[in-house]
């Protein structure tokens, strides 16, 4: 699994950090979401998803990365 | 390669042109109009608003390119002159994606405020609530408006300044709502009734704040934990005007949006009994062990959120969406020049059949997993908008919504108290409301 923050559309909610404080963080500076992990543990999947979910200006995603990457 | 505005092709006429070009038919039928420009243009097309081309574009990729514009290429504050009026000169219509980063940073919309919003709201449903009785009948429109009213003062300007009000604000807040019609595209100040009555409207709301700005004078200051927003822009010297206006955008957004979703999510909750007894059957399963309604709220209800956003899918409370250009950008192909207007549609984009298969079901599975047709679609699932200027209060709304039908499916029943179909918008001003009658009967749940 692979998470994909917008920051064209991140408004600076922070509720990402709420759902999985592992993966979010936040820039002060720049008012915006910073991505802790690109690739998360299989384990934090419910939480990511709840963030992506719950995210006020839908600008999260999960993309399922392509097998040989997972590899690498 | 592009091509420039004059390819764009332009929609049929079906309400005669009567020197405005498509605004008689936008006063009638908006819906019908927004519809045929997809239907006969495709992504992009455009209709003749006064003296101006609007071009409207539907689908994925030319939402996309519509909601990522900046504002310094499409401006949203003067594509709506009918808010003028409303608000009063001198208060923005809308802050720049920057200031409403700031407002959320500091005020009333940050996510760790949210508890305490989820609290008042709960105690204000339970407050209107209260005076039900076991059984009766209430206007939607009339309710969720008043009660809506109550919610976004005490949570946006402070509990005491809700204190001060009842029902007559709303009404008058109403007759502000009803004073946007689109004849504001060529004067907003011509002189015909809803204009009239607009104005009188937020008259009669300057003369309210005076009054509650007097006592608050009167009273002299209080110790800073017991302020709310008046009291700061009272301390500024803001005139009663000004401030009412700032009081009138500030809710705004958040009110007739909210109020009309609520009552067409319980009109469609009650024309779809099955997702009615699902939605009340997980209500009825959370708060069993009696967990309170404000801590609910905020986390996930995955049934009823369905069913709110399937609500929002097929009734956006805003119809269509206004930019005008600043700086030439291209739109699915085309060059457009500075001066045009172009337009979003929620309510054509969220029923985009190849996106929302069987658009015009009300079907709350589309948003379970795997499905997810809300995140599949994001630049066409556009109730809230996109982009930067999408809604800045959707999660406020949400929680309101679910807290809202926590309250009122736990302890009532609904019915209808007129044909189905009888329940249907008024769609002859630029904000939609419900047509009234629009009644519905409540009894208390025997468990």
């Amino acid at each position: 699994m692979k998470v994909v923050a917008d920051l064209g559309l991140c408004q600076g909610h922070q509720m990402c950090q709420g759902e999985a404080p592992d993966v979010f963080a936040f820039d002060e500076d720049t008012d915006q979401v910073v991505l802790l992990q690109e690739h998360p543990d299989e384990t934090l999947r419910p939480q990511v998803a709840a963030a992506v979910q719950y995210c006020p200006a839908m600008a999260l995603a999960l993309v399922e990365a392509p097998a040989q990457e997972e590899n690498r | 390669m592009t091509t420039s505005q004059q390819d764009i092709p332009q929609v049929s006429f079906a309400v005669p042109d009567d020197g405005f070009g498509h605004l008689a038919e936008l006063r009638v039928d908006p819906i019908g109009l927004l519809q045929r420009v997809r239907d006969e243009c495709g992504d992009i097309g455009r209709f003749r608003l006064a003296d101006r081309d609007v071009v409207m574009v539907t689908g994925a990729e030319a939402n996309e390119q519509f909601f990522r514009a900046p504002d310094s290429t499409l401006d949203q504050a003067a594509a709506y002159p009918f808010m003028t009026p409303i608000f009063g000169k001198g208060v923005v219509f809308d802050a720049s994606p920057e200031e409403r980063q700031q407002m959320l940073k500091n005020q009333a919309l940050r996510g760790d405020m949210m508890r305490g919003h989820a609290a008042t709201i709960e105690a204000e449903i339970n407050r209107m609530v209260g005076e039900w009785g076991d059984e009766g009948e209430i206007d939607l429109l009339d309710w969720f408006a008043e009660l809506t009213i109550y919610t976004t003062s005490s949570c946006l300007i402070g509990k005491p300044f809700r204190e001060e009000l009842d029902a007559s604000f709303a009404h008058h807040y109403h007759d502000l709502e009803k004073g946007t019609d689109a004849l504001a595209y060529v004067d907003p100040y011509m002189d015909i009734e809803s204009f009239r009555t607009r104005d009188a409207a937020r008259v009669a709301l300057v003369e309210l704040v005076q009054g509650i700005i007097d006592k608050r004078i009167a009273r002299g200051t209080v110790p800073k934990e017991e302020r709310d927003l008046l009291d700061v822009l009272i301390s500024v010297d803001y005139t009663a005007d000004l401030i009412t206006g700032i009081f009138i955008s500030m809710m705004f957004a958040g009110h007739h949006t909210s109020s009309g979703t609520a009552a067409w999510a319980l009109i469609e909750l009650m024309r779809h009994p099955e997702t009615m007894k699902d939605v009340v059957a997980e209500l009825d399963d959370l708060y069993a062990d009696g967990s309170e309604i404000s801590f609910q709220a905020l986390r996930s209800i995955p049934r009823l959120e369905a069913a709110l956003k399937e609500t929002l899918r097929l009734h956006p409370p805003l119809i269509i969406l206004l930019r005008l250009v600043q700086e030439e950008i291209e739109l699915a192909g085309h060059t457009i020049m500075p001066g045009t207007m172009v337009a979003a549609s929620p309510k054509v984009s969220n029923r985009i059949g190849e996106d929302f298969p069987d658009p015009e079901a009300f079907d709350p599975g589309r948003y379970l997993d795997p499905r997810q047709e809300d995140l599949v679609n994001r630049w066409t699932w556009i109730p809230f908008g996109a982009g930067k200027h999408r809604c800045v209060g959707s999660a406020f709304a949400m929680m309101q919504l679910k807290a809202i039908f926590s309250v009122i499916l736990r302890d009532y029943e609904f019915e209808m108290a007129q044909p189905s179909e009888d329940y249907r918008d008024d769609v002859s001003k630029m904000v939609i409301q419900l047509a009234q009658p629009c009644r519905v009967t409540y009894r208390r749940r025997v468990k």
